[in-house]
This record gives structure tokens, C-alpha cells and sequence, in this order.
């Protein structure tokens, strides 16, 4: 019989997570720091800095929610052997949460719409009935409220499963997911516009929102492919992965690296064909002054090389190769993050702070910590999921 | 030597398994005994099957991308000899080679011709269509097209011994053994 034992993390496992929870925290606090110093000596670019850093890993904290809920929906022993560390990702939500307070205070430093001189812009002018500070906040306290109560109830069910062995468990996390999924789609469209996309309040484009949630999806799947392939070097998940699991999860991310590249091709397409002038400002932004380069190696290794690589088959069943392809794509996916928001700041030449890489290297190590933290303080596989063996014998010969 | 056997007697001999599994077993153990010339039949896809028999044959592949390629520069190619070259139009003041309104058809020619290289090549490295194989002439052979699944070892194979063979065969629990007839 399968007891919560058997999937409890070896010694060895929770001291790897340890160490590398250690390391993260240290970075973090190293990061948090200098940030800290950024906001004295310029605050401006911490400001930005701290945007690019907090959308990065945001990608990671809702994608896992976003994800945990589409494996509910779809089952596959992929989303199995990923459950526990999304879990664990996704309970990052409220730190999250506090680390969005900063940008609150800065509205007027990030956003057009929110500095004096937008009482003098008509185009702005039409859209205030969105575009204010207050409305802006409210938003803000609905979008993580909503999210919040997603995060704890998923958490909340999956656990309480682990500990009686109730089949009503599963059900109810399966019928949240769906209405989850589209809070989650009307949610990330509308954070997506009020982050991002209002940086540059003239311009709009209804495919924006959702080039984010192929990115989300992509940081995720990345991050939870190499952080399983890393546990497997231990028990209990030596015993548990088969490369069945990694090709399926490498699949899944070359499916997101096809959907990121479709849909920023679309919008490029669309704009480009349009040519109007109130559309094609932000390519013509991102197509000068240097940020062509930025915009070509996002072609190239936010698309061509990976999709090149987890086209072979071979590649995605060696762990090796699928953890550098991993953790190349999270890399790349900053640069992504950093080419949506910066050219909205330095129009006239491609300029990199500072605070560009030191406010996401110190949200990051305080969200790494947290997020090792969580996981290593629950069985690593869901024990009482009805489907649990199934996933296990994913391809293994009895 | 008076007599020189042109063709061994018979094609093979062939084994009837009930399920995948018991064939995918089949197929590997008669690698480790030896056998190379063999192949397996079945009415579904059968994953791991390519593996155990080691068919490494990957020439469609091969093709498909040559294909791919192909439909990728001859679309774009041709696209582009048609609007800068052959016939010359400023569209509201775009390159001439207007590259991303380029990429959707290219896209296309690409996959058109990856896609039908890849079926052709199929076709015609299968040697179908073929009108007659040996194994039809086991009666039982039809089921391989509705529940029932097959390894064939062949005669050709240097380890082949009609008698031995069919021993062995026998050893694998299928649920017949038949000899082929050319």
C-alpha cells in the first residue's frame, strides 16, 4: 500500500532543496539590497527595474496556477509529476502580492496616464474612465483577492486529499478549474493591460495579454521541467520520473515556444499590413535606436534555437539537455519581459540599468527561497490522487 | 555440390499473440536469441515496437525535411521574384520584399510540400502498393487487421533452422505458430 511516506522527500532530496533555498535567499537578500540602494541613487530606474522583475516571476507564480488547473482539467501523468511543485509555486501568490505595494507608490514614475501632463492629451483624456489611480487600485486588490482565494483552494483541496483518502477532493478540484480558468484568462487580460500595455497608453492590441500567457506558460513548464529533472537525482522522484514524463513535459514546452512565436507574429502581421500610424508606434520603438538587436535574439533564441532543439525527440528524453533547454528559455523569457516594458521608457536609444538585473535577481531569490521552502514541506507526489498509479506507469513495462 | 537451394523452402514461420504487449515481449526476446530478420504485425501503432526491433530507418524524416525546405525557399523565393523582380510595386511605401506579409504563405509551401513529401516517400519506401506478400497465405493473417498480432521470423535470417525456430516460437506461449509459404 502507498503511504504519504513513501513520496516524503529523502534526506538527501530536502538537503539539496535546502541548499539551494540557502543560496536563493542569500541572492535574494544580496539583490533586495542593492535595489534598495537603486531606489536612493535612482529611482526611476528602479522603478522600471523592479516592473521588468516583478512581471518575470509573476509569469511563474500565476502560470503555476494557471497550469495546476489545466491538469485538473486534462489529467496525464504529466501534470502529476509536476503537481506538487506547482503547488508549491503558486503559494508564492502572496508574497507576490506584497512585492507589487512598491509600484502603487509609483504610478506617476511607470505610467503616462498617471503624470500631470496627461490632462493635456486627448487620446488619454478618452480613456480616464479606465485609466486612473483609483480605479487602477481597486483593480489591483480584485485581481490578487481573486487569484488568492484560487491559490488557497487548490492548496487547500490537494493537501486535505493527502490526508484522508475522500474522492470528493478530486472532484471539487476539477470542477473549480474550469470557472478557474476563465477567471484566469479575463484576469491575466486585464493585469496584462494594466501592467504592461498601459505603459504606453495610445497604443493597444487585443493579442497583447495573451503573448503573456504563452510566456507564462512557458516559464512555468521550463522551471517545473528542470526542477524535476534536478529532484530525480534523489529519491523519491528517481524512483518515480520515467523519460516518458520528460518527453511529455518537453512536448508541452515546445507547443508554448510555437504559441509565443505565433502570437507575436500575429500581432506583428496585423500591425504591419495595417500600417496606421497610431498602431505601429510600439515597432517602430523596438525596430530603432538599437532595439532591432534586442527584438532579432528574441526571434532567434526565444524561437528558432529552442524550437530546433525540442524538435528532437533524442533531446527531450535526456534530462541533461532538457534542463539546459529549460533554463536557456527562462534566460530568454527576461529578455522578452525587458523588450515589452523598457522601450516604453528610453525611445531614443537601447539603454540596460543596472536595476534592469538587480531587481529581478532579488525578487527572484526571495521567490526561489520561498517557493523551495514550500516544497519541501509536503509529499512530493499527490498520494490519494485517484489517477496516481496510472501516472506512475506511464511508460514502464510490467 | 550438385544442388544449389536458390530460395529456402519456406518464407518464415509466424507466431499469433493475443495482445501488444506479449508481441513487444516476443520481439525482444527473439533479438536476444539472435534473430534479426523479422518483422511484426499489428491492427494499431504499437509504441516501443520500432525500438525492440530496432528499426532505425529514418529516410521519411529525411525526406520530409528536404521537402520542408524546399517549400520554404521556393515559396519565399518565388514570392519574392514575383514582387521585386518580375514585377515591381511600392505598397504604401513597404520594402518590396515585404518580408512578414511573406511569412504566412511561406509557411504554408513549406508545410504543403513537408507534408506531401512525407506521405509519398512513405508510400514508396513501404514498396505499396503490394498486391501480394507470403504472410497472406496464413489464413489466420486476416486478424492482424482487426485483433490479432504477429511475428514473423524470416527464412533469410542466418540463424533461421525451420524446426528450431518453431520451437522457439513455440516457447513465447503464443497462440499459433504457422509456417509461411512463399
Amino acid at each position: 500500500m502507498i503511504t504519504a511516506n513513501s513520496y516524503s522527500l529523502s534526506t538527501e532530496a530536502d538537503a539539496t532543496l535546502a541548499r539551494l533555498q540557502t543560496r536563493s535567499l542569500v541572492v535574494g537578500i544580496v539583490g533586495l539590497v542593492a535595489c534598495a540602494a537603486g531606489l536612493v541613487l535612482s529611482p526611476d530606474h528602479f522603478f522600471r527595474g523592479w516592473l521588468v522583475g516583478f512581471v518575470f516571476w509573476f509569469c511563474m507564480t500565476l502560470g503555476s496556477t494557471a497550469l495546476l488547473m489545466v491538469q485538473y482539467l486534462t489529467g496525464g501523468a504529466w501534470g502529476m509529476v509536476i503537481r506538487r511543485p506547482l503547488e508549491a509555486s503558486s503559494r508564492t501568490m502572496l508574497l507576490m502580492a506584497v512585492l507589487f505595494i512598491p509600484i502603487l507608490f509609483a504610478l506617476p514614475t511607470l505610467f503616462e496616464w498617471a503624470r500631470p501632463e496627461a490632462a493635456y492629451d486627448a487620446v488619454i483624456q478618452a480613456k480616464t474612465l479606465y485609466l486612473n489611480k483609483t480605479f487602477f487600485t481597486i483593480r489591483q486588490f480584485v485581481y490578487f483577492g481573486i487569484w488568492l482565494v484560487m491559490v488557497y483552494l487548490l492548496n487547500k483541496w490537494s493537501l486535505r486529499e493527502d490526508a484522508d483518502r475522500n474522492i470528493y477532493y478530486a472532484k471539487w478540484l476539477q470542477r473549480i478549474s474550469g470557472p478557474g480558468l476563465v477567471l484566469y484568462a479575463l484576469t491575466l487580460t486585464l493585469c496584462t493591460t494594466d501592467w504592461v500595455m498601459s505603459l504606453d497608453a495610445h497604443w493597444f492590441s487585443t493579442v497583447f495579454a495573451f503573448m503573456m500567457l504563452s510566456g507564462q506558460g512557458l516559464s512555468t513548464l521550463s522551471l517545473m521541467t528542470a526542477m524535476v529533472i534536478l529532484l530525480a537525482h534523489t529519491e523519491p522522484m528517481r524512483s518515480v520520473l520515467t523519460k516518458r514524463h520528460t518527453h511529455d513535459l518537453g512536448k508541452l514546452m515546445l507547443t508554448f515556444v510555437m504559441l509565443w512565436a505565433y502570437l507575436n507574429f500575429s500581432q506583428l502581421v496585423i500591425i504591419w499590413a495595417g500600417n496606421l500610424p497610431e498602431e505601429i508606434t510600439w515597432y517602430t520603438r523596438r525596430m530603432n535606436n538599437g532595439w532591432q538587436w534586442v527584438g532579432l535574439a528574441l526571434l532567434m533564441f526565444h524561437f528558432v534555437v529552442p524550437f530546433l532543439l525540442l524538435l528532437s525527440q533524442e533531446l527531450k528524453k535526456r534530462p541533461k539537455l532538457l534542463t539546459f533547454v529549460a533554463l536557456w528559455i527562462i534566460a530568454i523569457r527576461l529578455v522578452d519581459v525587458f523588450w515589452l516594458i523598457e522601450p516604453n521608457f528610453d525611445q531614443d536609444q537601447l539603454r540596460m540599468h543596472w536595476m534592469d538585473l538587480a531587481a529581478p535577481i532579488g525578487i527572484g531569490g526571495v521567490w526561489m527561497a520561498l517557493f523551495l521552502w514550500n516544497l519541501r514541506r509536503h509529499p512530493l507526489m499527490p498520494v490519494n490522487a485517484p489517477d496516481l498509479q496510472k501516472a506512475l506507469n506511464h511508460g514502464r513495462h510490467h | 555440390m550438385t544442388s544449389v537451394e536458390l530460395k529456402p523452402p519456406i518464407y518464415g514461420i509466424l507466431a499469433e499473440f493475443d495482445n501488444s504487449d506479449d508481441l513487444v515481449e516476443a520481439c525482444k526476446q527473439a533479438r536476444a536469441a539472435g534473430y534479426r530478420k523479422m518483422d511484426a504485425y499489428s491492427p494499431i501503432p504499437v509504441e516501443d515496437l520500432d525500438e525492440v526491433l530496432h528499426l532505425h530507418d529514418n529516410r521519411v524524416a529525411l525526406f520530409t525535411l528536404l521537402g520542408g525546405l524546399f517549400g520554404c525557399f521556393g515559396g519565399f523565393g518565388l514570392m519574392s521574384w514575383c514582387s521585386a523582380i518580375a514585377y515591381p510595386l511600392n505598397i504604401g511605401g513597404r520594402p518590396l520584399i515585404s518580408v512578414p506579409m511573406l511569412i504566412p504563405i511561406t509557411f504554408e509551401t513549406t508545410i504543403l510540400c513537408a507534408g506531401l513529401t512525407a506521405a509519398i516517400s512513405m508510400i514508396v519506401l513501404n514498396g505499396l502498393p503490394q498486391p501480394y506478400h507470403p504472410v497472406f497465405n496464413v489464413p489466420r493473417f486476416a486478424a492482424a487487421s482487426s485483433n490479432k498480432f504477429f511475428l514473423c521470423i524470416e527464412s533469410e535470417d542466418p540463424k533461421f533452422h525451420r524446426h528450431d525456430t518453431a520451437r522457439f516460437l513455440e516457447s513465447l506461449n503464443p497462440d499459433e505458430v504457422a509456417e509461411v509459404a512463399h
